[in-house]
């Protein structure tokens, strides 16, 4: 029953400023709360949710995050795509390396948040813009 | 189906007892392990009688509630006690089909002669069986899969206590092989228990984990560096002279954590860590 | 603008944070507490993450440009309270914040500096030595 009211969650938050990576990370947990997601998955998305939408707005000018619950089979999760329209990502091979960096941040970004969620896709183009996109599962 | 058929099969509800009993016998003959005859004769009336008085001509129709509930929820009961009486899925299956061979064969021979009424009678009968059948396919499955999620999560719990050796030291025997979604479970638990009893040492037994390869020496290491962010330390033990040989062989590197090769050294460890000190009482002190 | 306060206590300075972190304001912290500790000439900084839900790979720079700032001011940094959620999520993002002292709580996290401070300069502390 629970399940259905988490499937009518799909809304998009816009990041523009800094402020608004801590209101879309506070969303995220709302739902993830709401789903009834463990504590450390929970913190695990949290993370990966800052550390891409913050690469979005330092590299890709902003941009804005989709966020929905996926069900898929017996399994329940929370899915969010980041969209930005900047410059797009030249090597995404190499962005995707530890500890590379073209800025002011760690390098440790998109790499790290592969590794704390389920899945995760990334595509871009140059000139035109990049799309993350992250998968965490309830009990993954 | 008419109202006067419904009747017929109710009137004759011994005669579907008796020949859906045989139908089980002749079918099942690998079965019976669990129920003696009586038992089964007995449950198998109470079917029978539900059945025939649940059903009518607008449920036949419509196999959903409301109406049907006490029927549904005795499938439902039935079929969770056999699937933990460990009956098979097919022995199952073949005891509520061949109940509609008993109504079927019942319908064919009280029903008079009106070959299209018979059939009619019959394609709805075989539906509303049908219907029971995968209503107790279903339960069956989700009985077995609760037994299977509860059993993991007994299994998960089990595998990794988190002990209070003393005040301020833990230990965490390992048992079995550490995979990724293992080490979650280890870490949680362990740091969740440093900081519920304020300890500022660990001690992971290894001593239970058949092998040690660069994976599981990964896990290792990200539960060592997950303790020391809590401000804690923790000290692997246990390791056995294979796993010893196996890890300098794959060119693993422990050296940033603690390790001893037996708990009693681990402990001594955190003893003098903690500054204490265990000693042996003089016995005519200690009088 | 918001400010996350500093109190001293005695040698030390504790820094409790309480509120969303977004990265302007670590920012000015790492300012302002830097800039604390050489007007009180403190030797340790305590900063409580208690209340701290996450700590991504920017909040993790800050700590550690705090620590690795005011060590060479002659000045040890303990972070203290770390969720254990927390502390398998930086684990996993490939954070250990290595050079950084930790403890489980502010008491304890106190010991570590008093002890770190008194055993000066022969540094022979038992634990949080990485």
């Amino acid at each position: 029953m629970i399940t259905l009211l988490m499937a009518m969650i799909r809304e998009s938050l816009a990041i523009q400023h800094e402020r608004d990576l801590v209101y879309c990370r506070n969303r995220v947990k709302e739902v993830a709360v709401k789903m009834g997601m463990g504590i450390v998955n929970q913190t695990k998305l949290i993370t990966a949710t800052s550390e891409i939408a913050r690469n979005m707005l330092i590299y890709g000018g902003g941009g804005i995050v989709r966020l929905e619950v996926i069900i898929r089979g017996k399994q329940e999760g929370i899915q969010l795509v980041f969209e930005d329209k900047g410059p797009g990502i030249a090597d995404i091979q190499k962005a995707m390396q530890d500890g590379f960096t073209t800025g002011r941040t760690l390098g440790m970004g998109l790499p790290g948040a592969k590794r704390l969620v389920n899945e995760f896709a990334i595509q871009s183009t140059l000139g035109q813009g990049t799309t993350v996109k992250i998968l965490k599962w309830k009990n993954g | 189906m008419g109202t006067e058929l419904f009747e017929i099969l109710r009137k004759n509800k011994e005669k579907v007892l008796q020949l859906w009993l045989q139908a089980q016998q002749t079918e099942t003959e690998f079965s019976n392990n669990f129920n003696t005859a009586d038992e089964l004769r007995a449950q198998s009336a109470e079917f029978v009688d539900l059945l025939l008085s649940t059903i009518d001509e607008s449920n036949i129709q419509d196999f959903s509630p409301p109406g049907l509930e006490s029927l549904t929820d005795y499938i439902s009961s039935l079929t969770i006690s056999r699937a933990r009486q460990g009956f098979s899925p097919r022995e199952t299956a073949t005891y509520i089909f061949t109940l509609k061979d008993a109504l079927l064969q019942v319908l064919s021979e009280q029903a008079g002669t009106d070959p299209m009424q018979l059939y009619k009678a019959s394609m709805q009968l075989s539906k509303f069986v049908d219907n029971i059948g995968i209503l107790s396919f279903e339960t069956f499955i989700t009985g077995r899969e609760d037994v299977i999620s509860q059993q993991s999560d007994e299994m998960a719990e089990l595998s990794t206590p988190v002990i209070r050796v003393w005040n301020g030291i833990l230990a965490m025997p390992i048992i079995g092989t550490l995979d990724s979604a293992r080490t979650q479970v280890v870490m949680e638990n362990l740091l969740q228990g440093i900081v519920d009893t304020g300890s500022s040492i660990a001690i992971l037994d290894i001593s239970g984990v058949p092998a040690v390869d660069s994976l599981v020496a990964q896990h290792l290491i990200k539960t060592v560096n997950a303790t020391r962010l809590m401000g804690a330390e923790c000290i692997i033990s246990g390791i056995r002279p294979e796993i010893a040989q196996t890890v300098v062989h794959l060119g693993i590197d422990l050296s940033q954590m603690i390790t001893k090769a037996t708990l009693e050294s681990a402990l001594k460890f955190a003893f003098n860590s903690l500054q204490l000190e265990v000693r042996r009482i003089q016995k005519d002190k200690a009088n | 603008m918001e400010k996350i306060p500093i109190l001293k206590m005695g040698k030390f300075l504790l820094v409790t944070i309480q509120v969303d972190l977004y990265d302007r304001l670590a920012l000015t912290l790492e300012e302002d507490l830097i800039e604390m500790v050489y007007k009180t000439g403190s030797r340790g900084v305590l900063i409580d993450i208690s209340a701290l839900s996450i700590v991504d790979s920017f909040m993790g720079k800050i700590i550690g440009n705090i620590a690795g700032m005011s060590s060479i001011m002659d000045a040890e940094t303990v972070v203290v309270g770390m969720q254990p959620a927390v502390a398998i999520t930086l684990i996993e993002l490939g954070l250990p914040l290595a050079g950084v002292h930790t403890a489980l709580n502010v008491e304890k996290g106190m010991a570590l500096l008093e002890s770190r401070i008194s055993s000066d300069p022969d540094d022979n502390a038992a634990d949080g030595d990485d």
